[in-house]
């Protein structure tokens, strides 16, 4: 299959902007400045069934339709902070074919009516921010960025901004206090950003391969777009694969691909050849999947059938745990995590992820009787709803999942 | 010497990116400057920063505190930072940084006696599939240093060595 996203590895030097133009790009983006107007290009988001990629899975076409179109200026950002565990597939687009994604940005702030658009890179993306500022330049010495592109009305700069280390500023309203110079902190919601995000302007967030994905769609067609993929999820998905198995690593497939595919046929199967015990398919955040039935393994990935599994997709950061894992080893590491992560606004957060680290770490370390393993239970279930944002919803996942379907772990860990 | 004086062009540069009633979001960019001016951010960096954006100390230094590559204290010169998150982890990450840690004698989240580097763990950095792997934070750079071995690390660290004198 040749790849829509990661075209790099059939067009080694798509990075460079005269082969990217070779190979059909920025025409979507001067078909669309050119000969549409900005809700044509909506629709065809829309018809194309593209749901965002950043975790949420949210129609994308639809939520450019919300930019409300009685206040202005509006902004577009793109969200590079990628920084859920188990996520590396931004980078390698933005690395690699990093037109596609401006391309896909300058589309959808068209789309939207934005003049500015900011790329929010996590402060780690150094390299890759000041190789984006290169193509930026490329693009506005050539005329694609600037003023009155292409002759018309419509004008458009992009700018990148770094953030500084902390995995909370991939959460949206997060994101949009630290663009403005603040902790990353999230905001109460409504409103939403499309109604008041960045300086108290309507605001469209996307993720980086959410973006990726539109200049194809634009030169394709909505319905070559939906003919690959599911009817829950059309086209295409990057699935970062990592843990346990031989060949970690970035993978572009239809949505409805299986487990085992991507395990057995891309990933090589798991390493030493043991077998695969649970799949956390949406990195750090996810509930563990048990796989104490090999046809678990035939599940297509799409939202729905993952759903099924009660557990996520998410934003298909695929961890494969094998069985020299043992559970209590695995939530001790993503407690640890979103206790480290947790912004500290909200007190079940904050506390929750405190004591629930506590609890973790006893338990691990052989200090922990057995109520302790039903306190922690406890503590998890009580956060559940009464977080600000996602992530004290988040840090309650693997742990609540993992005591339901893989008890006996933490028996064995505490004393009798 | 303000940042201002000290790096006008630049300074101008982050400025101009923001609209004027959003002058604070260059808080980030300036910070980043004044670290790597320095090696770590002063307070009267912090200060000199307050007032070219029209913001309280207090404010900048709730920011700096915030976010985890800002730095208070001047430390190694060099951090190496290895990411011992989950899926690092299940391919060797921790072993990794034990076996580093004992071939500097230290332990992790210290500094080599020579004062030239540090080592800690940190969370994820988007290369789970090509641990074991750290970031490398000097002065005015981060590198990313993966599929990584001790031998290959204690090389590292020799050439950075050699760099100082
Ligand atoms: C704690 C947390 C971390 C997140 N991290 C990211 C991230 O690193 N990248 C991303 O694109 N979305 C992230 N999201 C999702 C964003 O809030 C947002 O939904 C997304 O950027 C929207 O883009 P999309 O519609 O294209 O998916 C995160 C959400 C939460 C709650
Ligand atoms: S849930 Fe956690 S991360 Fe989210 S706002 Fe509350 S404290 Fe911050
Ligand atoms: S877990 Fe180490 S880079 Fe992602």
């Amino acid at each position: 299959m040749t790849h829509v996203l990661l075209r790099h590895r059939e067009i080694p030097d798509i990075g460079k902007l005269s082969v990217y133009q070779n190979n059909g790009g920025l025409a979507a983006f001067k078909n669309a400045v050119t000969k549409m107007k900005p809700g044509e290009v909506i629709d065809v988001v829309k018809n194309s069934g593209l749901r965002g990629r950043g975790g949420a899975g949210f129609p994308t076409g639809m939520k450019w339709s919300f930019a409300d179109a009685k206040s202005w200026p509006h902004y577009m950002v793109a969200n590079a902070d990628e920084s859920e565990p188990g996520t590396f597939k931004d980078r390698e687009v933005m690395e690699n074919n990093p037109f596609q994604f401006l391309e896909g940005v300058m589309i959808g702030s068209y789309a939207v009516g934005a003049n500015i658009a900011y790329i929010y890179l996590r402060g780690e993306f150094w390299q890759i921010a000041e190789s984006l500022d290169r193509k930026i330049s490329e693009l506005e010495a050539e005329g694609y960025l600037g003023d009155k592109i292409f002759g018309t009305d419509y004008s458009l700069r992009i700018y990148t901004h770094l953030g500084a280390g902390a995995y909370i500023c991939g959460e949206e309203t997060a994101l949009l206090e630290s663009l403005e110079g603040r902790r990353g902190q999230p905001r109460v919601r409504p409103p939403f950003p499309p109604s008041e995000g960045l300086y108290g302007k309507p605001t469209i967030i996307n993720n980086v391969e959410t973006f990726t994905n539109v200049p194809m769609i634009m030169a394709n067609g909505a319905e070559w777009y939906k003919s690959m993929g599911t009817a829950d999820a059309p086209g295409v998905k990057i699935f970062s694969l990592s843990g346990r198995v031989r060949k970690p690593g970035n993978y572009e497939l239809p949505f409805g691909t299986t487990f085992r595919d991507l395990i057995y046929k891309y990933g090589g199967g798991v390493q030493d050849s043991r077998s695969v015990r649970a799949i956390m398919p949406a990195g750090a955040s996810s509930s563990l999947i048990l796989v104490d039935d090999d046809s678990i393994l035939d599940t297509p990935m799409d939202y729905l059938e993952v759903r099924k599994l009660k557990s996520e997709l998410g934003s298909a950061s695929v961890i494969i745990v094998d069985d020299t894992v043992s559970m209590d080893w695995l939530i001790n590491k993503t407690v640890h995590f979103f206790r480290h992560e947790s912004c500290g606004k909200c007190t079940p957060c904050r506390e929750g992820t405190f004591w629930m680290s506590h609890l973790t770490e006893r338990i691990h370390t052989g200090q922990a009787v057995r109520a302790d393993v039903d306190l922690l239970l406890n503590v998890a279930k009580q956060m559940q709803g009464k977080c600000l944002c996602a992530l004290g919803e988040f840090s309650t996942m693997a742990v609540v999942s993992s005591l339901e379907r893989f008890r006996e772990d933490f028996d064995k860990a505490v004393q009798a | 010497m303000s940042l201002a004086e000290k790096y006008p062009q630049e300074v101008q540069q982050i400025l101009s990116k923001y609209p004027p009633h959003g002058k604070r979001s260059a808080l980030m960019p300036l910070l980043f400057i004044a670290q790597r001016d320095e090696g770590y951010i002063s307070k009267a960096a912090m200060q000199d920063i307050a007032a070219l954006l029209d913001i309280t100390e207090t404010e900048v230094a709730g920011v700096v505190g915030f976010y985890t590559l800002y730095h208070e204290e001047k430390e190694g010169k060099y951090r190496i930072q290895v990411c011992t998150d989950l899926p690092c982890a299940l391919r060797g990450a921790e072993g990794f940084m034990g076996d580093l840690c004992d071939h500097l004698k230290i332990k992790a989240g210290e500094t080599t006696e020579d004062g030239l580097v540090t080592v800690e763990a940190v969370m994820c950095l988007a290369a789970c599939d090509r641990a074991p792997m750290f970031q490398l934070q000097g002065p005015d750079a981060i590198e990313y240093h993966e599929h990584m071995t001790v031998e290959k690390t204690m090389e590292l660290i020799g050439e950075l060595k050699q760099s100082e004198e």
